[in-house]
């Protein structure tokens, strides 16, 4: 008899051993030291954020996928950082004017595609935010979105024996800190990095454009540039594209932060790297299609007068001008990394 | 079962002999600086007493929370000895002790002065994540304007027009427009000796009466709410002279 549940013990032992290989193996999902090493392209500046106190680290980078994907960052466990910042929308989110957080609550703003943050110099649409790391405080703490406090949610990690477990290996002890937390979704965020759409292999001579697309690139590069610069598609400053203000949102955008009447209503001259994805388009989400952009920008109409100067030099676009931008603007779409494995949901079912 | 009972017995034994190895380090403290918080002559107590602001507007005050650091101590020769660290004070039933800072590092001397910042400086303010008195967890952090909130003083008022007659004056801002940083100089009324057996204690007194007052008075039916960078600094200009020194006290 001993010997006989001894064996079975031994069997069910086995079993596990080989279910958990298994899982853990599952090739997808598993993160090695060639996953996390910084790849900074060639054609892009120094980024403003380094990982030099920031170890890049499989198992912390590891512990950060966790965190993005899990609801426990939210008061009453229902939303997570993906739940507004989706994979296949280049982590915005995909027909959704405005962000929906806990209890259906709608937000201010639309979700921006999370990409290339390291070379933003401050974050959200009025750069409120100053640092990489700091930035999930604000979703975790606004009423509209998450709702938690940072001490509530290292109360529920440390009673979780899952993340008991994660931060150990990520760490090499058991203590689970806020500092540590931020830092590992910084890690996960912080290498999503987007360089290689069609645009990216053209301007590296390995892939040819139509013509529509290289004279939609040539009208970008007369029009657009000087706020949407190549090769991040963005400035990194704060500028007034003319957008006539929603009176049901009294956003001024910057100006809430810098308090100068000259930069209300000016907001952070976004990426348009896969732009193709992460529709509606603008702060508010007010344009859903690209069309509905080019529309706005190519007609005098509808827009304010104190916008930026440079607005003024676009003049009006004709149909196939347009036309041609938004085939140009499509090639920014990048497939590979849309569609990285590193990012994906390591707890998807089905 | 025995191999599990002989870990526990491990771990147990390590955490007997841990904080034993650690105690027996020598750290003694030898300065002592002491937070002691009044409302004019009273001392603070929160919820409960009634205050005067110096219009004759009554309060109550709920939370007093700040931040200093930088402590610089000077001594007569023009040298200092400066510790690069921040602490965050709080009059909170279950923060008593962080009215009292032991340092433990202090060089042996004689120092006529203390300086030290209230606030955060820039540099920490834009570094991202920390810990200790900087965690963000300790909700002294603007979440949607980066920055540290040097100071929370909260409390309620009848003359205040903010929902639920409350006062909340949270101070921050490190950037230059907006700068609420505000450096503190305690000259010593005589000089902290500080040797192999002597230690010493620096009382301070901090009146919050002073934060709304001088050269801003704080009228509660106009200003009750304070809680953005861009219109701190009237507030800030005002706590730059709520510490005084009360007592050295030099022990053998
Ligand atoms: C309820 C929806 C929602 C949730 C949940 C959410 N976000 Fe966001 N996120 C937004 C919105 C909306 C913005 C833009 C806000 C603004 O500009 O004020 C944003 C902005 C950001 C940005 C700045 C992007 C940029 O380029 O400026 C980052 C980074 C980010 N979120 C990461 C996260 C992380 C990490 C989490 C989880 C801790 C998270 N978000 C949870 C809606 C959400
Ligand atoms: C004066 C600077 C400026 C110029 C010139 C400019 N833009 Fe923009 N653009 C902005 C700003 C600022 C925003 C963000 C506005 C907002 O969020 O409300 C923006 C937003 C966009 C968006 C939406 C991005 C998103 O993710 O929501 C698209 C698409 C876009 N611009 C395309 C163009 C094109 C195409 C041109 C040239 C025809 C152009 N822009 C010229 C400043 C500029």
């Amino acid at each position: 008899m001993k010997s006989k549940a001894g064996f079975f013990f031994f069997l069910f032992l086995i079993c596990t051993a080989f279910v958990s290989y298994v899982h853990d193996a599952n090739p997808y999902f598993i993160i090695t030291k060639k996953d996390v090493k910084l790849r900074l392209p060639k054609n892009f500046p120094t980024p403003f954020y380094t990982f030099k106190n920031n170890k890049l680290k499989p198992e912390i980078f590891l512990l950060g996928r966790e965190l993005f994907y899990d609801e426990i960052l939210s008061k009453d466990n229902t939303v997570s950082c993906a739940s507004c910042h989706e994979r296949i929308a280049a982590f915005a989110h995909i027909d959704h004017t405005l962000s929906h957080g806990i209890y259906g609550r709608i937000g201010n703003r639309n979700v921006p595609a999370l990409q290339n943050l390291i070379w933003n110099k401050s974050f959200m649409f009025d750069g409120g935010v100053n640092h990489l790391e700091i930035q999930p405080i604000s979703p975790i703490t606004n009423p509209k979105e998450m709702d938690e406090t940072l001490e509530g949610i290292v109360i529920k990690l440390k009673k979780s024996s899952k993340y008991k477990g994660l931060f150990f290996k990520a760490y090499k002890d058991s203590l689970i800190s806020s500092e540590r937390m931020l830092k590992s979704i910084t890690q996960f965020v912080g290498l999503m990095i987007s360089n290689n759409s069609r645009y990216d292999k053209y301007i590296a001579g390995k892939e040819k454009f139509t013509i529509e697309e290289e004279k939609g690139l040539q009208l970008f590069r007369s029009k657009c540039v000087s706020c949407h610069t190549e090769p991040l598609f963005t400035d990194n400053t704060f500028k007034n594209n003319g957008l006539i203000p929603d009176s049901s949102l009294n956003d001024i955008g910057r100006g809430l932060i810098s308090g100068k009447k000259e930069d209300y209503y000016s907001y952070k001259v976004p990426s348009l790297r896969n732009i193709e994805r992460t529709y509606p388009y603008m702060h508010d989400g007010r344009f859903k299609k690209l069309k509905d952009v080019l529309n706005y920008y190519g007609s005098k109409e509808n827009h304010t007068t104190n916008q930026h100067p440079e607005m003024n030099k676009i003049g009006e676009l004709s149909f196939e001008e347009k036309q041609n931008i938004i085939l140009f603007l499509q090639t920014l779409t990048d497939k590979e990394f849309l569609t990285d494995r590193r990012f994906a949901n390591p707890n998807f079912k089905g | 079962m025995r191999k599990i009972k002989f870990y526990k017995i491990g771990i147990l034994a390590m955490n007997v002999l841990v904080p034993v190895f650690l105690f027996s380090q020598k750290s003694q403290t030898n300065v002592t600086i002491q937070f002691n918080h009044f409302v004019g002559e009273k001392l603070l107590t929160l919820d409960d007493s009634i205050y005067y602001n110096s219009l004759n507007q009554t309060f109550t005050i709920s939370k007093f929370n700040y931040y200093i650091g930088q402590l610089k101590f000077n001594r007569n020769d023009g040298s200092s000895y400066f510790i690069d660290n921040y602490y965050l004070i709080s009059e909170d039933e279950e923060k008593q002790s962080s009215k009292s800072i032991p340092l433990t590092t202090i060089p042996e001397g004689e120092y006529i002065s203390l300086e030290f910042i209230i606030g955060v400086d820039s540099a920490r303010n834009c570094s991202g994540a920390q810990s200790s008195a900087l965690d963000p967890i300790n909700a002294m952090f603007w979440t949607w304007n980066t920055g540290y909130i040097f100071m929370k003083l909260e409390g309620k008022s009848k003359f205040s027009p903010a929902p639920g007659t409350i006062l909340e004056y949270h101070i921050g801002g490190y950037k230059q427009v907006e700068n609420c940083i505000k450096k503190v100089k305690i000259p010593f009324n005589q000089s902290v000796k500080i040797g192999k057996n002597n230690s010493a204690q620096i009382q301070l007194k901090v009146d919050v009466a002073e934060i709304l007052k001088n050269p801003t008075t704080i009228d509660f039916s106009e200003i009750p709410v304070v809680n953005n960078p861009l219109n701190a600094t009237v507030i800030a200009a005002n706590y730059a002279d709520i510490f005084q020194l009360i007592e050295i006290k030099n022990e053998k």
